[in-house]
């Protein structure tokens, strides 16, 4: 199986994400994340869709997906021609004896801290899936309270955009 | 005006002349504008026949099929025949009423959401709570039910948005930003696919129900004349191609002819025309048709390497990509490009003549079921419309009786709903009331939408039903014979015995209940009877007939690919396995 980033710009209206979700669902594809949010258009919204699949299935996900009338176009991010970013929330045991390598680490990995108190405190991390692992994993040791963590949000790099003038090349829509 | 006169007006711009429905508490406001707005509205018994007529109308037409449903269980009630219009690709807008906006999500009376249901089995569906909107919805929906790749579209509208009043104007703008089917197909894959369809030694055409929804039939006999080659027509493409026509093979698949079948294995092209490799045609889908390259031409782009690689993808309207492949044809033929195809064609008669269709009459005397199929066929002739329920009958129907004409031939081939026949027969002798509609159904079928008689004989809708009455549901009686040892579990639908022996005692007596409901009931058991009764049933042109065929229950669909198993292994007939090894091409 390999990781699939599909940006995928759809009508803003209620119950797209239902039908969405439950496309991939009844056709048996593994959705690994799944972020929506509004874009620079108020009547558009995007769906960063991260799926796990070999490329002949893909090329259905995609096909499926097109015939989802709210749905207008969809790009495949490769990884290296993309921004990928996840959000990270968590709360990590820090007494005081253990707080200044949790203040170091939270540095290292350029992660903020938005919360503390006298048991723990509260990091915000943004970065790739890898990163916010590697940041995990440093911080396990010391203790994880609970965490949130976002799905994926990506743009393409360089100057086109998929809804605006030069666009990204959609996924193909015919065969 | 009020927002329902709105809904009437919709309907009349958009061409309907028919709707079939049940009104219910949340949609009464649409059947008051009803009542007077001069729109032919056919009262059903149950949503489900008011589903599967829309489908009968628009199968039977070519035009959208429109249904009507109230909340909740009205609504639920459509979601089969909406299902069934999914999988067959047939045109309906489904109108149904919802509860008040106001009380939407708080589990009121009759509330189901029914456009949460509908996602997966509509093309598209709305949930309209604004009276504005409903016109340019309607709109929309009959959009997205005909064109491209057509199917069902549901506008469900609440309660007090019908009740409101709204400024009607027409044409509607249609925002439709994400569709844009695409019908004209690339001119690079045609020539290409011309390139190998002059070139091919043993091409096959895979004819699918798409060229029956383009209208692509006299596209289609052009290719056919052009190539040469022979036609295989899907259980969805019967009429497609005529039947009496040399190059027809008949039917492929599960239970299609050896010839049909034999010749997508052992073909080096396939080319499909609005076909989707279903299961039923395949059979095992790794050995399907090992040799052959495939073109594979169809409106959606998704059925295209869903279930088998296409060398030469078109996507496009059928009608459209057949004629320009019949114009770069005659290219390849003017540059002297073709294949001489007569040993494909010795090979094919071959076959044609060593296992061609047939059956046996049973060894107890009863009454053979496709002989009745057969003269029903024959007596009603090609231009008579017929419609098939699922099981046993409907395999015989697609089998014995010989289509030349598009638009005669109506059934449930993907979801094979039990129960379509009498009510898509009623909606498709609403849609063709010059034509004689037959429906032939099974006992089984039948008792599940027989209330339907009664709305054609009180809507004066004179469709005739023959039911083939094996007491059985005999499909399923037919795998338990093959595959389950003979042990019968819950398929016997005839009285009997405590030890097995039949009661003579009918239940239900369908001639009692077809006269119960209004319609001429007729009984037929003897072989010496058929003709007679299907002539009298002929005869009545006032009143909807139904005919008991008390057929045997032994009787047994082939030829045959048992489920999973590959094409290769098809029975021609009970232990009866066909032997290609020495002869193949």
């Amino acid at each position: 199986m390999t990781r699939h980033t599909l940006s995928v710009l759809v009508e803003n209206k209620a119950g797209v994400l239902a039908r969405v979700s439950a496309l991939f669902s009844r056709r048996g594809f593994n959705i690994e994340s799944l972020a929506v949010g509004p874009t620079e258009n108020p009547d558009l919204s995007r769906m960063t869709i991260v799926a796990d699949a070999e490329s002949a299935p893909l090329e259905q996900i995609t096909k499926q997906l097109n015939k989802l009338i709210e749905v207008i176009k969809i790009v495949e991010l490769e990884d290296g021609a993309a921004v990928q970013r996840e959000l990270l929330l968590v709360k990590v045991r820090a007494p005081l004896a253990d707080r200044t390598q949790v203040l170091q680490t939270a540095e290292l990995f350029r992660a903020h801290v938005v919360d503390v108190n006298t048991d723990t405190v509260t990091l915000e991390a943004t970065g790739t899936p890898d990163k916010l692992q590697a940041l995990l994993a440093v911080l396990a040791p010391l203790g994880i309270k609970e965490m949130a963590q976002s799905g994926t949000v990506a743009l393409g790099r360089g100057p086109r955009s998929m809804s605006g003038a030069g666009t990204l090349r959609p996924v193909d829509r015919s065969a | 005006m009020r927002a329902v006169d709105a809904i009437m007006e919709c309907l009349k711009a958009e061409g309907v002349d028919h709707v079939f429905g049940i009104p219910g508490g949340a949609n009464l406001p649409t059947y008051d504008a009803l009542y007077d707005a001069g729109v032919r509205h056919v009262q059903c018994r149950h949503e489900q026949g008011a589903g599967h007529a829309a489908e009968g109308y628009a199968q039977a037409t070519g035009k959208v099929g429109v249904c009507m449903a109230t909340s909740g269980p009205g609504a639920t009630n459509l979601v089969t025949p909406i299902a069934d219009a999914f999988l067959d690709s047939v045109p309906i807008v489904a109108i149904t009423g919802q509860v008040p906006s106001g009380a939407i999500g708080t589990d009121a009376f009759q509330e189901a959401d029914i456009r949460g249901i509908t996602m997966p089995v509509t093309k598209h569906n709305f949930l309209i709570t604004d009276p504005d909107e409903i016109p340019q919805a309607i709109a929309e929906a009959f959009h997205l039910a005909a064109t491209g790749r057509p199917g069902p579209v549901l506008v469900d509208i609440a309660k007090d948005a019908l009740q409101r009043t709204t400024n009607f104007s027409w044409p509607p703008r249609l925002d439709l930003p994400g569709y844009k089917p695409t019908t004209r197909p690339h001119g690079k894959q045609v020539r290409e696919a011309a390139q190998l369809i002059a070139g091919a030694r043993r091409p096959v055409l895979y004819v699918g129900g798409g060229v029956l929804k383009a209208g692509a039939t006299e596209e289609l006999a052009a290719l056919a004349e052009l190539t040469g080659a022979p036609v295989v027509t899907t259980l969805m493409a019967r009429g497609a191609f005529p039947d009496s026509h040399r190059q027809h093979l008949g039917m492929p698949g599960m239970h299609g002819n050896v010839t049909a079948v034999t010749a997508l294995q052992k073909a080096d092209l396939l080319v499909a025309l609005g076909a989707r490799f279903d299961d039923r045609v395949t059979g095992h889908l790794a050995s399907f048709a090992p040799g052959a390259l495939v073109v594979h031409a169809d409106i959606d782009p998704a059925e295209i390497g869903k279930n088998r690689k296409a060398d030469v993808p078109i996507v496009g309207d059928a009608k459209e990509t057949i004629a320009q492949l019949v114009e770069a044809l005659r290219h390849e033929r003017e540059a002297g490009r073709t294949v001489d195809l007569a040993p494909w064609w010795a090979q094919l008669d071959d076959w044609r003549k060593k296992y061609p269709l047939g059956y046996d009459w049973p060894e107890d005397g009863s009454l053979s079921p496709q002989y009745v199929i057969e003269r029903l066929g024959a007596i009603a002739g090609p231009d008579a419309i017929y419609v098939a329920g699922v099981g046993q009958h409907q395999m015989w129907a697609a089998q014995f009786i010989s289509y030349e004409k598009p638009g005669t031939w109506l059934n449930s081939g993907g979801l094979g709903t039990m129960g379509y026949a009498v009510p898509a027969a009623m909606g498709a002798k609403q849609g063709r009331p010059e034509t004689t509609v037959w429906a032939i159904d099974g006992d089984g079928c039948f008792q599940m939408t027989n209330q339907e008689l009664a709305t054609c004989a009180m809507e004066g809708i004179p469709i005739k039903v023959a039911i083939i009455n094996n007491g059985n549901l005999g499909m399923v009686r037919q795998w338990q014979t093959l595959f389950y040892e003979g042990r019968y579990s819950n398929t016997r639908l005839h009285a009997r015995n405590e030890d097995g022996t039949p009661k003579p005692v009918r239940i239900p007596d369908f001639a009692l209940l077809a006269e119960a409901m209004g319609c001429v009931g007729l009984r037929c058991e003897t072989k010496d009877d058929v003709d007679a009764v299907i002539e009298k049933a002929m005869a009545i042109d006032d009143a909807p007939v139904v005919i008991d065929f008390v057929v045997g229950h032994d009787a047994q669909v082939w030829p045959m690919v048992a489920a999973g198993s590959s094409n290769d292994d098809i029975m021609a007939a009970r232990d009866v396995r066909p032997v290609f090894g020495a002869d193949q091409v």
